[in-house]
This record gives structure tokens, C-alpha cells and sequence, in this order.
């Protein structure tokens, strides 16, 4: 599939964001929130910021982001049409764990109900984002399970859980608040949960089956292979662009070990260092900044490598994870292209 | 709503038949699907830099050519694409605006253009890449059947299927209710066994393919033998050709 940035940084930013929110929603519920005013505002900014940056980010993936009103009808069939619905409920409830967390004094009696709202509402958010993709039988690579856990939604709480206890524990180093070093083991647990479950995806991914040409044009019986050898068009058309990709196939191996050395190994490293140096603010913040970049990382991969029925009729032989044994170019290059006319 | 909607089971299932032994892969379905679509019912079909060295378009159909390979020999196989008219169509089911709909009456599965919003998310729905985004107008664009020739009491009667049926020039594609029994599509599909594309991915098609019958073989040797005439007057003309060429 076509790793659209809209939507990388979407899913991962937002997902950062709603992960946060429920870090702070179940700190408000134990009592751990630092009372700090300033602390309170950093972290409610940081949390809307990558929240709201996030879904505006998922509106430059529309043609038509006028009716974007339109998207919030359909909640009864379509996970889309969920996620916007508990993405602008979710509001709500984090709205009032901010104002009770501000003024304690008169509106501290909000705090538990507005932190359970915001934790279910971030959860179910973050659920409804993971089912847009993992109800998509086209693309195997979606669909894939852990025994009967769906894996995708899996990998997407284990991220926007480590995004937000990497977020709140650079918040807590920069404010050089005492819980920050209590805090460091749970944030690099989380780190290594989410590695591990993105570990498990790419497993489970390199060792599907899936449908070939022969399945898509349901030839049976004495067929026994078949061969895609000239295009329907001169030119690639809107589904070669939107659903297929080569280039992290071909890279794949580079980039996965890039994605995990660098937004797994490397911060959980800078967070054990951070522990009681002066500069843990700093160490933290990096930290936090390279399991972001990861999680882009992460994602552009996740879309990168999924791979779509609809490829197989424009002959892309390598949906069951082989190379192709006779590959050639259906498109001459621009070039050659231009020079024939 | 995108919810499918509760259809009754002997309710008209209207879609086409498309035989892959007949079909030669002219693309005259593709061009009078481009040609009726683009003034019909929706907005057009928008094409870019159409007359320039990258033309590019919208189409809801398109021929593929293959090269299909078993024990009984080869034969190259055309395999036209459009919209499939699914009875479990998730195209329709993951539109978060409503703009996909399949209708009650006929099973058709259509996009209103007013309430589209070009999410693309109904084109990564559909495992056959029937839907394609219009560059230009932004919204999703797919086979209507051609819901405004197959009930348009202004045409012939004869003209009343779609588009792509009427410009076949070698029968290979045929219209109708693939949910009668009695139909002449459902006697074609029983006769020579139609296929589901995709079939383990459940989307229940109601397009279905008539597939490739077996080729005719003939054994090696009889293959374009030399004329070889060792007697007779064909005999004598080699014997005169033969000292002449020496």
C-alpha cells in the first residue's frame, strides 16, 4: 500500500497523543499527578497538540475534507466512522480531566470520572484506528493474528502507550519532578512491549500465504500457471499508486532493524542513563523524540509492506513473500517513454 | 446507511457474465464504458494530460491479458475488470459518510458523488480494484451497471443493458439476474461452471466468469508437417523441383 504521509503521521501522532491522555487519565486516578500548574499545562498542550495534529493530519488524506461532517454518520458499519465519532467524544472527558487537574479546589471532584472517560475514550480511539486497517481482508499482512489476536490492533495500543509513557516521562524529567526516575523502569517496559509486539507482527507476516493470480481470476482445475504480460493502460493508474510499493521490500530488512535499534534499543539506553544524571531532562526528551521517530518509522513500514489482492492483477507475483523468477517492466521509464514520441 | 442492507433471498441479483474463452481482449467494453459513462448519470470521467506523453484516466473497466499455462498447452486469457456487484460488499460497509450504498431493489452497488469525501477507503476495501479516485473530482468512481441505460425507458428496449454488453463484439460479456434460476446468465453460469474470483475472501460476487474452455490439441507430429508426396503427380512435380534446384 502507498504509505501516504497524512496518514502515517495520523496514526502515529494521535496515537502518541491518546496515549498520553490515558497515562495522565490513570495518574489521575493513583493520585501520581504532579499538582505543578505548569507541568498541568505543558502535558494537557503536548497531549491536545499531537492529538489534534494528528486528525488534522488524517484531513489532508480527503478530496473533499467539506464533508468531512459527513464521516461522522456511519458508526453503526464503518471503523472510520467510529474512530471519529470516540476520537471527538474523547474530548470531552478530556477536557474535564484537565480542569480538574487545574483547579483542583473546584472542580476535583470531576477528576475520576473525567479520567476513566479519558482513558476508555483514548483506548476505544486508539481500537477503532487499528480496525480501520485489521478489518481489511484485501490486505493479508492486516489480517494477521497471534493465534486468535489480531495483531494490529495489538501493535497499535502497544505504541500509543509507549508513546505516551515516553511523553509523560520527559515531562516529568524536563520539570525535574522526583517521580521522574520512579518512573523510568514502567516507560522502558512499555518501550520494549511495544518492540516486541511489532517483532511478533513482522513474524507473523513474512510466513503468511496468500492468494495468487490464479486465485484472483479464479482459474481452477488444469490451469496450472498463469502470467500477467500486458498492462490494461499505458500508464499507471490510481490503484498501482495507491496499492502497490515496492521500495520496503526491498529495503525491508535495513529498515525494520533501523526502526527497532533506533526507536526500541537506543531510548530504552539514553532512559536507563537518564535515571539520576543531571541532564535526564535532556536524555528523556530524546528518548521520547527517537520512539516517535520510530513509531513513524514503524508505520511507513506497516503500510509499505502491506500488500493488496488488487496488485496480483497487475501482476505482482510476490504476495506469497517470494521474488518474482521472471520479473519484467511493464512501464518503460519516462525517458525512453518520452524519447518515443 | 452503510450497513448492507437486509436483502430478500430471491431478490433481483442484476450482473454480468464475462466469458474468458470468448473474450479477445479488443477493449471495446473499455471504451464504451469510458464513452457512456463519462456524459451519463455521474460526473465524468476525468483523464489527465490526455493528449500529452503520460495519459492517465478513470475507468471502471479494464482488460487485463494473461498468459494462462497447464498440461493441456497455453492460451493467452483476457480478463476484464469492473465492479463485481458483491452481496457482501465492504466497499460499502467501511464508507464512513454513506456515499456507498448497495441498493435494496437490484443488489447494484453505487457511489453518491455528493457525499463523497475521497477517503480512498472503500478502494483498499475491494480485493479487485473496481474503484478507482478520480484525480480530478476527487471522488470514488465504479460500474453503475449502467443503472441509466438498463432501466431508461427512453432507449430500445434492446439497448437496455450496459454499455460494455451492447459494444461486445464476441458475445463474451452477458447481463441479467444472476439470482433467477431461469435466467439466461444463471443457464450459462450452471452450463459451463461460473467462477468466483477471490473466492475464499467471501465477498460473495455476483459477477461471475465463465472460465477458458479446454484448447484444442492437436498430438505433436500432426503439427504443420512438410508436404512430403513420394508418389503420384504431386510426387513428380517434387522430383522436377528437386533436379532443377540441385
Amino acid at each position: 500500500m502507498h504509505p501516504a504521509y497524512s496518514v502515517i503521521f495520523f496514526t502515529a501522532l494521535s496515537g502518541a497523543g491518546y496515549g498520553l491522555l490515558a497515562v495522565l487519565g490513570v495518574g489521575m486516578l493513583v493520585g501520581l499527578l504532579p499538582p505543578h500548574p505548569g507541568f498541568a499545562l505543558t502535558a494537557l498542550a503536548l497531549c491536545l497538540g499531537l492529538i489534534v495534529g494528528g486528525l488534522l493530519c488524517s484531513t489532508l488524506h480527503l478530496h473533499h475534507p467539506e464533508r468531512a461532517l459527513l464521516a461522522f454518520s456511519q458508526w453503526r458499519s464503518s471503523w472510520l466512522s467510529r474512530e471519529g465519532v470516540a476520537a471527538v467524544a474523547t474530548f470531552l472527558p478530556a477536557g474535564a480531566l484537565g480542569l480538574a487537574w487545574l483547579f483542583p479546589a473546584w472542580l476535583g471532584w470531576l477528576g475520576a470520572a473525567a479520567a476513566i472517560g479519558a482513558i476508555i475514550g483514548a483506548a476505544a480511539t486508539v481500537f477503532c484506528t487499528a480496525m480501520i486497517y485489521a478489518s481489511l481482508k484485501p490486505v493479508a499482512q492486516w489480517r494477521a493474528c497471534w493465534g486468535r489476536l489480531p495483531l494490529v490492533p495489538l501493535v497499535y495500543f502497544a505504541f500509543a502507550f509507549a508513546g505516551g509513557m515516553v511523553c509523560c516521562q520527559a515531562l516529568l524529567a524536563l520539570f525535574a519532578d522526583p517521580l521522574a526516575s520512579v518512573f523510568v523502569p514502567a516507560t522502558c517496559v512499555a518501550v520494549a512491549l511495544a518492540w516486541a509486539a511489532k517483532l511478533l507482527y513482522w513474524r507473523r507476516i513474512d510466513a503468511l500465504s496468500a492468494p495468487d493470480l490464479l486465485d484472483a481470476t479464479g482459474l481452477k482445475g488444469d490451469w496450472q500457471r498463469i502470467r500477467a504480460f500486458d498492462p490494461p493502460h499505458t500508464e499507471r493508474n490510481y490503484l498501482q499508486k495507491e496499492m502497490g510499493y515496492r521500495i520496503a521490500r526491498k529495503h525491508r530488512g535495513a529498515l525494520r532493524r533501523l526502526a527497532w535499534v533506533g526507536g526500541g534499543v537506543a531510548p530504552i539506553v539514553l532512559l536507563a542513563a537518564a535515571g539520576g544524571s543531571p541532564a535526564a531532562g535532556l536524555l528523556s526528551l530524546t528518548a521520547a523524540l527517537l520512539v516517535l521517530a520510530g513509531t513513524l518509522l514503524e508505520r511507513w513500514l506497516f503500510f509499505a509492506e502491506a500488500q493488496h489482492t488488487c496488485s496480483l492483477y497487475y501482476g505482482d507475483t510476490t504476495l506469497r513473500g517470494r521474488e518474482p523468477t521472471r520479473t519484467r517492466a511493464y512501464f518503460p521509464s519516462r525517458t525512453s517513454r518520452a524519447s518515443l514520441t | 446507511m452503510t450497513n448492507l442492507p437486509q436483502r430478500d433471498k430471491s431478490a433481483p441479483r442484476l450482473g454480468l457474465l464475462i466469458d474468458l474463452d470468448t473474450c479477445v481482449g479488443c477493449h471495446a467494453c473499455v471504451v464504451s464504458c469510458k464513452e457512456w459513462n463519462t456524459g451519463g448519470h455521474p460526473a465524468p470521467l476525468s483523464d489527465s494530460d490526455p493528449y500529452g506523453t503520460s495519459p492517465s484516466g478513470t475507468f471502471l473497466n479494464r482488460v487485463h491479458s494473461y498468459e494462462a499455462e497447464g498440461e493441456q498447452g497455453a492460451r493467452t486469457l483476457y480478463f476484464p475488470k469492473s465492479c463485481l456487484h458483491c452481496e457482501n460488499a465492504a466497499c460499502v460497509s467501511v464508507c464512513p459518510t454513506g456515499a456507498s450504498y448497495k441498493r435494496v431493489e437490484d443488489g447494484i452497488v453505487l457511489v453518491d458523488e455528493e457525499r463523497c469525501i475521497g477517503c480512498g477507503l472503500c478502494a483498499w476495501a475491494c480485493p479487485y480494484g473496481a474503484r478507482e479516485m478520480d484525480a480530478i473530482d476527487g471522488v470514488m468512481k465504479k460500474c453503475t451497471l449502467c443503472i441509466d441505460r438498463i432501466y431508461n425507458q427512453n432507449i430500445p428496449p434492446e439497448e437496455r443493458q450496459p454499455a460494455c454488453v451492447n459494444a461486445c463484439p464476441a458475445g463474451a460479456r452477458h447481463f441479467g439476474d444472476l439470482n433467477d434460476p431461469d435466467s439466461h446468465v444463471s443457464g450459462l453460469v450452471r452450463e459451463r461452471g461460473g467462477q468466483d474470483p477471490l473466492a475464499e475472501l467471501g465477498y460473495k460476487p455476483t459477477n461471475k466468469y465463465l472460465p477458458p474452455r479446454r484448447p484444442v490439441s492437436l498430438p505433436a507430429g500432426e503439427r504443420l508437417e512438410p508436404v512430403a508426396a513420394a508418389s503420384g503427380f504431386l510426387g513428380w512435380v517434387d522430383g522436377i523441383l528437386s533436379a532443377l534446384s540441385k
